[in-house]
């Protein structure tokens, strides 16, 4: 158990920690420990599957605690930057917790990252990164690379990992030194640089309309459209997905939003514009084509 | 009686009059047993916060149940923090909690007494977003070990307008207009949507099709948001056992804040 304690309550990470003037900075802990990585633990042994038990509501549905999941997120790199998308529902069991969650966290005016999984788990380490990316900043007297600051998130999450957290999230951002850059890091400790990554229970969907229509050498508009087009497939197939598309282009200069736009009626422009989404039907005496 | 005594032992052991099996000692692995750990009780209510252009109404239930008992009829889920002193005197932020009653009133004291040392230690009231966020990382410290609770936090922000931030258990948190959280919150949620957000209502008169716009919200009053918040309430009481007694709103302004309390049904 103390061991236990030990090995979790001071991860490797914690070395690098601000540690001023330890008198004033008491003072200030006793009433408020900032962003510290001293987790409070339950007073048992096996506290990951406590933890499981109480908040794993996939393996059972009566869990007590039930935190916010569920998602489609992507990201690609093209030849004018990275689009990012995601939808912005957020389910806890079969409730529709928020249809409004914005699940691109902009880390800084350069780098996005996004979020998948445990809801709270991104939100609070992406906003630690955001932290270190501006420590970096201040440190060395220029801007994080992409692949350190999802190597930080990387190593960071490793180092809690069979502690129960959940996240599957993307960095992406452009620097002078890489060009655009975009990396997969997940709650496992996975961390893989490429061109394009579906991210969350949707990911299947959107992966079938990216995966069909993505080139390298797309045209801004078409790109941001493409992007669109895979949280719009993946909200339709994909009950946890759903609500608005929120829609992010990376470029050099920083990044730019395209919107935070209500999913309805972009699908029924794409049905009765296009012609797209045919399995629907629009009138309600279309009774034959059962899909 | 006597016969009676006699198959008991002075121990306070049964003695039998049949040969028992022996069980294997338990401890034969000499593994630590860990018994069942569940630290937690629900106790039931519901809360409901909306904001408006320049106020924030937070409302709750004061019912405590646990399980099909009762237990009592004024346990108040709204919490004054930060202000002067126990009584909060000039507090503009409120917070509430539903779920577990123990877990809420552990984070209102920590969120209170942080905000009250960051007026020590600065010279200025907290602002309500980074109370917001501050409750957040509160929540969050408790990610391994989680409150059992839904937090709604409300008050008015650096321009004036209503302020309202929700929580999930472990501190993911979104600034919104209106929610419910609790045990009617799946009743009071819905009534939300259609009557605050206005969702999948459309302008009448206007063409059919794509053009047929989405009506938009309008500012809120403040007496017409009480009326609504006092609807939502009555009819979760109507459809939910662990709802009713009585209704406790709190009205944050400029100004600071204003209690009301109204009575529910209490069967």
């Amino acid at each position: 158990m103390n061991t236990l304690v030990a090995r979790y309550s001071q991860p490797a990470a914690h070395t690098h920690a601000y540690n001023a003037d330890e008198d004033s900075q008491q003072l200030i802990q006793d009433a408020a420990p900032q962003l510290s990585l001293n987790f409070a633990l339950p007073p048992i042994a096996s506290t990951a599957q406590w933890l499981r038990a109480m908040t794993d509501d996939h393996s059972n549905p009566n869990v007590p605690i039930k935190i916010a999941h569920g998602t489609t997120t992507l990201a690609f790199r093209f030849k004018g930057g990275i689009i990012v998308a995601t939808d912005s529902r957020a389910t806890a069991g079969n409730w529709i917790a928020s249809q409004t969650v914005k699940k691109v966290i902009e880390i800084n005016s350069a780098l996005l990252g996004t979020m998948a999984g445990g809801a709270a788990d991104c939100q609070y380490w992406l906003a630690y990164l955001g932290m270190q990316c501006r420590l970096h900043e201040l440190r060395h007297k220029r801007r994080i690379s992409v692949a350190a600051a999802s190597k930080i998130l990387a190593n960071l999450v490793y180092s809690y990992k069979g502690m129960g957290l959940s996240m599957g999230t993307m960095c992406a951002g452009v620097t002078p030194t890489e060009g655009p850059a975009l990396y997969y890091i997940d709650s496992d400790g996975t961390r893989l640089a490429g061109n394009l990554f579906c991210v969350g229970s949707g990911q299947t969907f959107a992966y079938g309309v990216l995966d069909a229509e993505y080139k390298y050498d797309m045209e801004e508009d078409e790109a941001l459209e493409l992007g669109r087009r895979s949280i719009l497939a993946a909200t339709h197939r994909d009950a946890y997905s759903g609500g608005f598309v929120n829609l992010y282009h990376v470029k050099e200069e920083g990044w730019v939003k395209h919107g935070f736009n209500d999913v309805n009626p972009q699908f029924w422009r794409y049905k009765l514009e296009k012609g797209e989404f045919s399995n629907v039907n629009a009138k309600l005496d279309e009774t034959s084509g059962k899909v | 009686m006597a016969a009676f005594t006699s198959y008991v032992s002075s121990a306070g052991q049964p003695s039998y009059s049949f040969p028992q099996q022996q069980s294997a000692p338990s401890h034969a692995s000499r593994a630590p047993i860990q018994h069942s750990f569940y630290p937690y009780t629900d106790n039931g209510g519901s809360t409901l916060g909306i904001s408006g252009d320049n106020f924030t109404i937070i409302a709750g239930d004061t019912r405590s149940t646990s399980g099909y008992n009762i237990n009592t009829r004024y346990e108040p889920k709204l919490f004054r923090i930060g202000g002067e002193g126990s009584e909060h005197k000039g507090s503009k932020i409120v917070l509430s909690v539903v779920g577990f009653a123990a877990d809420g009133h552990a984070l209102k004291e920590r969120l209170d007494t942080v905000v009250k040392m960051y007026r020590y230690q600065h010279g200025k009231e907290m602002s309500v977003n980074a109370c917001a966020q501050r409750l957040s990382h509160i929540l969050y410290n408790k990610r391994f070990f989680p409150y059992y609770v839904q937090a709604i936090l409300g008050g008015v922000d650096e321009e004036g307008r209503g302020a309202l931030y929700s929580y999930d258990p472990v501190g993911s948190y979104e600034r919104e207009f209106c929610r419910a959280a609790g045990a009617g919150a799946s009743l009071i949620m819905p009534f939300l949507d259609n009557q605050v957000n206005l969702k999948n209502q459309y302008e009448p008169a206007a063409p059919q099709g794509l053009e047929k716009p989405q009506l938009v919200p309008q500012p809120l009053q403040r007496a017409a948001t009480e009326e609504l918040v006092r609807d939502a309430f009555t009819s979760a009481v109507e459809r939910h056992i662990e709802v009713g007694d009585g209704l406790q709103m709190m009205i944050i302004t400029k100004d600071g804040i204003e209690e009301v309390f109204s009575p529910l049904k209490m069967d």
